[in-house]
């Protein structure tokens, strides 16, 4: 409901669509506890959002602003809710998932940092409260609330409007998107700190945006459908990551039997429509990384020659530490440990990565396995250093004492 | 069967920072109880009074006066009301203990309906 009145009022007046809205939910709230839900709730709420930003907008206009046009098109809506009183016929189905992606592609603007555009998206296309976003993101509200005012501050500035960019401004403008996409879901996906069910509930929202990209004719593009793909083979495996303690389990650990089969089977079918067409991105590649541990049925059957050959293009594309550290596992997997921790040099040592408690937790491994156990123990224990989570720490620990007890 | 009046009690409350599935959820108690109650044939009314404390009149010497109701969010109003059919107090009782107004500071008054018998 507010991706159609932005669509109306402009995404320079998304905070009035949003207040609009929530006025309608507030309603709700009062009333239907005594009444009960209305038979359209779609539509009361609706029509109860539109007279509310009609009444703002009357009130501005006496203010300062004269805007006609938008009026005129608030009070078109609400006569045709009243017309077909349901309000939810079937043929504005199209219109809305239309408005949605519209929706998208401002709050995933280029010019806004992905970090306010990650927020931005989960407040406004998600419904989610500052609240949970500061949880899912160890934030404050405070700091989340501040992230949004901006971003909605330069949608106004730079006059970002509320479409689908065409197709031949698309490349950019889809690029942002998936990247925000992207970051939506491994912040769910991560074991970083954090809210587990929220972050269960971001991987679920990333990839019902994902498929509403992909689903549309005017933005599906192969790397929708890769980055889809990755996320619904990482999403199939989120039931076996975990033991009932709620510990960490490594991939080689997992019961696969828990994986979920039809999100792979949705992930494999999404693949191949990524095949279609030359482009081959990051999100292809990782997309076919992780087809490959979803189709294996024993972890000792993994194809770990396919996987490097992979990781090899993937590094060259983006040399990133987490590309780089996952390359060498798979390094450790052919020519063995000595080989892994040379390919581990190829990470430049800063300040970031030398944060990442994965890292040296990949160096104590490769150590631990050529007997180095004074080595290994050094580098699990700046590991836990880093950890940022209870189960990363106790995962670290349990290690750890594997180590003392004598490798 | 007799009728009884659930009334519900409350200081005006601003949900403020409410976000949409928070509302949703608490929407879903209300809806999920009033339904249960509709399905067996007990919920006769109900509906929710304005917030300001409505006005109240008075006779002194032979005059009515008319004065505001307590309009602050301090002070208590009555927030809505219910009609139910229940066998007795105890069954009526029953109904209102389970009804999700009961959090907070929130009370519910419950009175049976006189009627000739």
């Amino acid at each position: 409901m507010v991706s159609r009145l932005a669509h109306i009022l402009g995404a320079q007046r998304l905070t009035m669509a949003e207040d609009a809205v929530q006025y309608a939910m507030l309603q709700a709230l009062q009333l239907w506890p005594y009444q009960g839900a209305p038979d359209y709730p779609q539509a009361w709420l609706a029509k109860v959002a539109y007279h509310r930003a009609l009444d703002v907008l009357k009130s501005e206009r006496k203010l300062r602003f004269y805007d006609d046009e938008t009026e005129f098109e608030l009070k078109n809506q609400i006569d045709e809710l009243q017309a077909t009183e349901s309000g939810e016929s079937p043929r504005f189905s199209q219109e809305i998932a239309d408005e949605r992606l519209a929706l998208i592609f401002v709050c995933c603007h280029p010019a806004l940092p992905r970090p306010a555009s990650v927020a931005l998206t989960l407040k406004v296309l998600c419904g989610f409260g500052v609240e949970e976003i500061s949880r899912a993101f160890l934030s404050t509200e405070a700091a989340v609330t501040q992230r949004l005012v901006r971003a909605k501050r330069m949608i106004r500035e730079q006059a970002i409007a509320c479409e689908v960019p065409d197709p031949t401004r698309l490349g950019d403008r889809l690029d942002a998107v998936l990247e925000v996409l992207y970051l939506l879901f491994t912040e769910g996906y991560a074991a970083t700190a954090g809210d587990r069910l929220i972050k269960n509930d971001l991987c679920a929202e990333a990839i019902r945006l994902a498929e509403s990209l992909a689903e549309n004719s005017s933005t599906t593009r192969p790397e929708c459908h890769a980055l889809l793909a990755l996320m619904l083979f990482q999403a199939a495996r989120l039931p076996a990551r975990t033991d009932p303690l709620g510990d960490l389990l490594l991939l080689e650990e997992q019961d696969r039997a828990l994986w979920d089969r039809s999100m792979i089977h949705r992930g494999l079918l999404h693949l191949e429509q990524a095949a279609q067409g030359e482009v081959l991105s990051t999100y292809h590649l990782q997309a076919e990384i992780a087809a490959i541990h979803s189709n294996t049925e024993h972890f000792t059957l993994t194809n770990w020659e396919h996987i490097l050959e992979l990781y090899d293009l993937l590094q060259e594309k983006q040399p990133s530490p987490v590309v780089l550290i996952n390359r060498a596992i798979a390094v450790s997997r052919i020519h063995g440990p000595a080989a892994a921790l040379d390919a581990l040099k190829a990470i430049a040592l800063d300040s970031q990565s030398e944060r990442y408690a994965f890292l040296h937790a990949a160096e104590g491994e490769f150590h631990r396995e050529l007997g180095h156990f004074g080595q290994a123990t050094l580098c699990l224990q700046r590991a836990l250093n880093f950890a940022r989570t209870e189960p990363q720490r106790r995962f670290l620990q349990r290690k750890l004492a594997g180590l003392s007890a004598g490798g | 069967m007799p009728n009884f009046l659930l009334l519900l009690h409350q200081t005006p409350t601003r949900f403020r920072n409410l976000a949409p599935e928070e509302i949703q959820k608490i929407l879903g108690g209300y809806i999920a109880w009033r339904e249960a109650l509709v399905k067996r044939n007990k919920m006769r009314a109900g509906e929710k009074l304005t917030d300001d404390g409505g006005r109240h009149l008075r006779t002194k010497d032979g005059k009515v006066s008319v004065t505001d109701g307590p309009f602050s969010e301090s002070q208590e109003v009555l927030g809505g009301f219910f009609m139910i059919e229940a066998a007795n107090y105890e069954e009526a009782v029953e109904i209102a203990r389970t009804c999700p107004h009961l959090v907070e500071d929130k009370w519910i008054e419950v009175r049976q309906v006189d009627a000739v018998h």
